[in-house]
């Protein structure tokens, strides 16, 4: 994470900030990661994870990254399983409801290969928040009189100067890299996105470079047609990718929905030993794929065509 | 959730998602989360709160559930199905600060006699039996408005104190809540398969409000982890009618979260 304020206003004045083309392949953007940098993920759960991305900077073999989401479902289970994390900031950290308990999430934390620091959701967007604005914390009445609160040493209460109440204060989090999938953007960076926000633009905000992937690239015009849907500003953004089902095998707001049979054969891979389950999904579906459309080939094209199915029926009340 | 069928004939899920149902009051805005909490909400839309307001964590204000398309989490598109507005997790979140929520609706793995909710760690943090997913927004939810729970009634769920507050109850009992910054909101109802309990006034620990159809104070004492007050008086629920059950099969089809 970035040290001090004036450190990112340093940082963010060097880079080239200009209206140019940003557009790079997967790999090209996974240089913009550094080891041991702290990384927000954008979306909730399985949402609009970033998973292209995710699938990138495995196979780039990054280390000793931070992540930190607001809510963390399998792809917190791929950064333990393959090393990139050992250690994720999260409010919620587990597959899904239906699936139950992360059994990696479980076996990492309990064997304390990892780790899992827990914060409120809630608490998770005001230093995101915090972070975009500029400002070193945020006041907010949640997270006292409790152990969750309680076990964190980076929060302080105070009492607010103007009303006499006890308040707590959360630091910013200003991550060293977003990464934000969104339906469309420009070669530029503008990105628009349908459905759940999410802390995506607060995320983009904070953070001190943003790798942007899309289902696709439209024309700077596009944009401008409509610029109250820009989310996100190109100013933010270091690197576009274009990856058609870039969330796969989870979600993307009016294009796809989750791919169910690949989540439910993942739980079945990491039943019995969550460990050797999950490098053995990680090897199978990250490591060994040319590309990828490699990739979506072994999620196969059932599933592929059901989740869009699904994913385009929201449009069709 | 257990998938026990009781006499009557209908799941432990089923009766306690009606029993929840029944203490929402049209007009209400509520936070809910999936699985019993979201069944007992859109039942209760159906019956008797037409105008029930159903928040999602995943920033979704105002919702419909359709049928047979219940949603995974409350953080996928099919959370946004005829919602008046979507809008960011911290946003949706905020209005709970803001006082524009009436009710929490969680489920709970373990609760305390002061309604404290632990859905983080069993056993000792630092050296945990297991380690469960965490908060989410139920540390904010608990903290910020008044709190139902819906949760099986068993022993080991039902403990004297948590092995850890992730949601706030009424902490320590007493005072201690508001003493420790925590000016609004506590846990109002916690709904089981046995009974629906409440607070004592004073102490803010858990009272038996009413018993289910059947059940006896002895049974409800029986599976509960420490001593339980009753309420002077008593009250007796009325079982889950027939338009009830069917319409919570008719949500959930294919039986995810009814059992």
């Amino acid at each position: 994470m970035t040290n001090s304020y004036l450190e990112l206003r340093e940082e963010t004045r060097a880079r080239d900030r200009s209206l140019r083309d940003k557009v790079m392949s997967l790999e090209e953007a996974a240089k913009v990661v550094k080891d041991g940098d702290h990384l927000a993920i954008g979306g909730c759960t399985l949402s609009r994870t970033p998973m292209a991305m995710v699938w990138a900077l495995i196979r780039a073999g990054k280390k000793d990254l931070t992540v930190s989401r607001s809510i963390t479902s399998t792809e917190g289970d791929l950064f333990y399983g393959s090393g990139v994390s050992n250690h994720i900031m999260t409010s919620w950290f587990s597959q899904g409801i239906v699936w139950g308990v992360s059994k990696v999430m479980r076996h990492y934390t309990e064997t304390k290969q990892a780790t899992f620091e827990e914060w409120s959701h809630m608490a998770m967007g005001l230093r995101y928040r915090a972070g975009a604005m500029g400002i070193p914390f945020m006041p907010t009445r949640t997270m006292m009189a409790s152990d969750v609160g309680g076990r964190i040493d980076q929060t302080t209460e105070m009492i607010c100067p103007f009303t006499g109440e006890k308040v707590l204060l959360v630091p910013a989090l200003n991550p060293d890299v977003a990464l934000i999938h969104v339906q469309r953007c420009d070669a530029y960076g503008n990105a628009q996105m349908d459905g759940l926000p999410f802390m995506d633009a607060d995320i983009a905000m904070a953070a001190n470079r943003v790798i942007l992937t899309t289902e696709r690239i439209v024309s700077n015009d596009q944009i401008r047609r409509a610029p109250d849907r820009t989310k996100i500003p190109f100013v933010t953004v270091d690197a576009v990718v274009e990856v058609p089902y870039g969330c796969a095998p989870h979600e993307c707001y009016g294009i796809y929905e989750p791919f169910l049979p690949n989540l439910d054969s993942y739980a079945e891979m990491i039943r019995t030993d969550p460990e050797a389950g999950v490098k053995e999904y990680i090897k199978k579906y990250i490591l060994e794929p040319e590309s990828w459309a490699a990739y979506l080939d072994l999620l196969g094209m059932e599933n592929l065509v059901d989740a869009g199915i699904r994913g385009r029926s929201i449009y069709n009340d | 959730m257990t998938d026990t069928t009781t006499e009557g004939g209908y799941t432990t899920s089923e009766l306690l998602a009606v029993m929840s149902s029944r203490v929402l009051e049209d007009g209400q805005t509520i936070f809910a989360g999936v699985g019993i909490p979201l069944l007992a909400a859109t039942l209760a839309q159906a019956m008797q709160a037409p105008g029930l307001t159903i928040l999602f964590e995943g920033g979704v204000l105002g919702p419909f559930i359709v049928p047979g398309e219940l949603p995974p989490s409350t953080n996928e598109q099919r959370c946004t199905r005829r919602a008046n507005m979507v809008l960011s997790n911290t946003d949706v979140l905020l209005l709970l600060q803001r006082g524009y929520v009436d009710i929490g609706f969680m489920g709970g793995a373990q609760v305390d006699q002061y309604g404290n909710l632990n859905s983080s760690f069993i056993g000792d943090a630092d050296d945990p039996k297991i380690r469960l997913p965490g908060t989410g927004g139920g540390n904010d939810i608990a903290s910020l408005t008044k709190m139902i729970v819906a949760m099986v009634h068993e022993k080991r769920r039902l403990v004297e104190n948590v092995d850890f507050v992730t949601s706030t109850g009424f902490w320590h009992g007493g005072t201690s809540r508001a003493d420790d910054g925590l000016i609004t909101g506590g846990p109002s109802q916690v709904v089981t398969d046995l009974a629906i309990m409440g607070f004592d006034v004073e102490s803010k620990r858990m009272r038996v409000e009413a018993l289910h159809d059947g059940v006896t104070r002895e049974e409800v004492q029986d599976k509960t982890g420490f001593d339980l007050l009753f309420a002077d008086n008593l009250k007796t629920t009325e079982p889950p009618k027939e338009e009830e059950i069917a319409f919570l099969r008719n949500l959930d089809p294919d039986r995810v979260y009814i059992g």
